[in-house]
């Protein structure tokens, strides 16, 4: 925040702006609290009897309404599913779909920069027209085609995700490799680089920014994703987190609420961390993925 | 496009390199994208359950749609939702970053905060609030999936809490941007700190609020996960001799009604209103951006 800093420093405040700056901090500091309880209502809930979440929902879990870690083991086995498995393909394919994406579009951006030919040029604005896309438009159809090709797996999905999500990342991506200078590529090649060594040992370093914030965007995205992995996957035998919630939630007659919030809190535990952790990639990623409708 | 061509040295040896280069992508987006996308189109005019059985049945669905009231009533309801949250999301946003780019203290703290709820999935968001809200409406004898009014609000709220930090990340970006001598020339020349945001910052900063409109009204019109999770399109009317209507349903989730109810002989009709869906989001996209981008020239 190099504003803040030069605001900070440069200018010598009169007591009554002083005062202003200490009001809207105490203002905002309240109004961060009120933004944290939907998260901590969670928390709270996850360790009260179900017959109380309903009824007591802001009350702390004392005494009689105090569940202990109950409601996390029976979440662990909820709708005959166990969590556990929910959690390792949301993993899988969320890793395997971004790790793919960021491969191949970061080729094909290369690619459709230097080359730059007829066919580039097709594929980029397609590319771009895809993101303007809704995906109820392809969902129908796109289900059955991957139904058609056996691409509903935790395994195969990363494939459907590739074509789908290939927009945002394709012309991110252009946008970046446009400002690197060709120069130093052809140096490699004049060198006796190949087209592939150069891809890897010059390019690829260089894209390292993008690829963050490409990778961020995708992880984001494909971690909450519900509709596609929904439609595509063998759900009796495959579900993501955010499948294994709706389905508990959704099917009918007595829902635990309890539990659910277990596994609700379960579910964004591992996302806290991530963005404790990387905070500022993160933010300067959807910064950048902002410019995608 | 790409003004500056690159020298043969490089272009001409990687040009036999395509199938490697782009062979990958173009296959996973003729799967993911472009096939069925063509195929939507396609079955938008047939009458079909299963894709094998399609018939040509011309215009038909695209008039079972527009006459479909539930259809209707999600196209209104959606604008509506999209409209109230794209103005109160980009004022409380705005709102948010002018006050952190203030240099008050703990500005990255709150920024932390606020930005948080948006790396929560929206089936997991819906069903937070559909706790928050059910524990205090059932103090009132009644709940989120009873009322209309209060599905409606209950999701805007809801979706502010989600998308203030995100619009917020982009104004604080655009504010940074503008001139600090811009803002003291103003003030030498006696502006107020009023006139000052309105005759200055805002101006400055019309690229960001470009994005942020665009991004709120394509984000409410495609509302999807929140909308099914909250709610769920609850509560539905029902009617005499017509179609039951779901009064919270969006255009997104009533596509998908469609699609996947117990009528399969309706899916051509859900292609059809697909493909309207389609249409009115590219382009409202298209039209406000490019309706901002002519006010940015005049400014």
């Amino acid at each position: 925040m190099t504003k803040e800093d030069a605001a900070a420093l440069g200018k010598v405040k009169s007591p009554s702006r002083k005062k202003g700056k200490m009001i809207l901090s105490i203002i905002m500091s309240i109004i961060s609290i009120v933004y944290v309880l939907p998260v901590l209502a969670v928390l709270v809930n996850s360790f009260k009897l179900n017959t109380y979440v309903k009824t007591d929902t802001f009350a702390l879990p004392l005494d009689e309404m105090w569940a202990g870690f109950d409601n996390f083991i029976k979440g662990m086995t909820f709708g005959n599913y166990p969590f556990i498995k929910s959690v390792l393909y949301s993993v899988v394919i969320t890793l395997i779909s971004t790790a793919l994406i960021l491969l191949f579009t970061s080729m094909a951006a290369w690619y459709v920069v230097r080359v730059d030919s007829l066919f580039c040029k097709v594929i980029y604005y397609l590319c771009v027209f895809s993101m303007v896309v809704p995906f109820q438009m392809v969902m129908f159809t796109l289900s059955k085609t991957a139904d058609n090709l056996n691409l509903n797996t935790p395994w195969t999905i990363p494939i459907i995700y590739l074509g789908f999500g290939a927009g945002l990342a394709i012309f991110m991506f252009v946008g970046f490799v446009k400002s690197i200078p060709v120069e130093i590529e052809e140096a490699a090649s004049i060198d006796g680089c190949g087209p592939l060594r150069t891809y890897f040992t010059v390019v690829f370093p260089m894209l390292k920014p993008t690829m963050i914030s490409v990778g961020i965007l995708e992880i984001m995205w494909v971690w909450n994703d519900y509709l596609l992995p929904y439609l595509v996957l063998d759900i009796n035998e495959y579900r993501t987190i955010p499948i294994h919630i709706q389905y508990l939630k959704g099917s009918y007659g007595t829902v635990d609420l309890g539990a659910t919030m277990a596994l609700i809190l379960l579910g964004i535990i591992p996302v806290i961390i991530f963005y404790l952790l990387c905070q500022k990639h993160i933010i300067k990623g959807v910064a950048a993925g902002a410019v995608k409708g | 496009m790409f003004k500056k061509k690159s020298g043969s040295t490089l272009r001409r040896p990687l040009r036999k390199w395509g199938l490697l280069f782009l062979g990958p992508i173009t296959a996973a987006f003729a799967i993911g994208f472009i096939w069925p996308f063509i195929q939507g189109i396609y079955l938008s005019f047939c009458k079909f359950t299963l894709i094998s059985d399609a018939n040509f049945n011309g215009f038909n669905n695209y008039m079972a749609a527009f006459s479909d009231e539930s259809f209707v009533h999600a196209f209104w309801y959606t604008a509506l939702f999209a409209i109230v949250s794209l103005v109160l999301i980009n004022v409380l946003a705005f709102a948010v970053a002018y006050i952190l780019t203030q240099g008050i203290k703990g500005s990255n703290l709150f920024r932390t905060v606020f930005f948080m709820p948006n790396l929560i999935g929206g089936i997991v968001l819906g069903y937070i609030w559909s706790m928050i809200f059910d524990g205090i409406l059932s103090h009132f004898g009644t709940s989120i999936v009873l009322n209309s009014t209060f599905g409606f609000w209950g999701l805007i709220i809801l979706m502010c809490w989600q998308q203030i930090g995100y619009m917020m990340i982009i104004y604080i970006a655009g504010l940074n941007a503008v001139p600090e001598d811009m803002i003291e020339a103003a003030k030498i020349d006696g502006a107020t700190k009023w006139q000052t945001l309105w005759k200055v910052t805002i101006p400055n900063v019309m690229p960001s609020i470009t994005i942020c409109t665009f991004l709120s009204l394509t984000n409410g019109f495609k509302l999807f996960d929140q909308n099914l999770a909250l709610t769920g399109g609850l509560p539905i009317i029902m009617q005499k001799g017509a179609s039951p209507i779901k009064t919270t349903e969006m255009l997104a989730l009533n596509i998908y009604n469609t699609f996947y109810g117990s009528n399969t002989a309706a899916r051509g009709t859900a292609q059809a209103k697909a493909v309207i869906f389609f249409v009115l989001v590219a382009g409202l996209g298209l039209a406000q951006l490019a309706y901002t981008r002519r006010k940015e020239v005049q400014q």
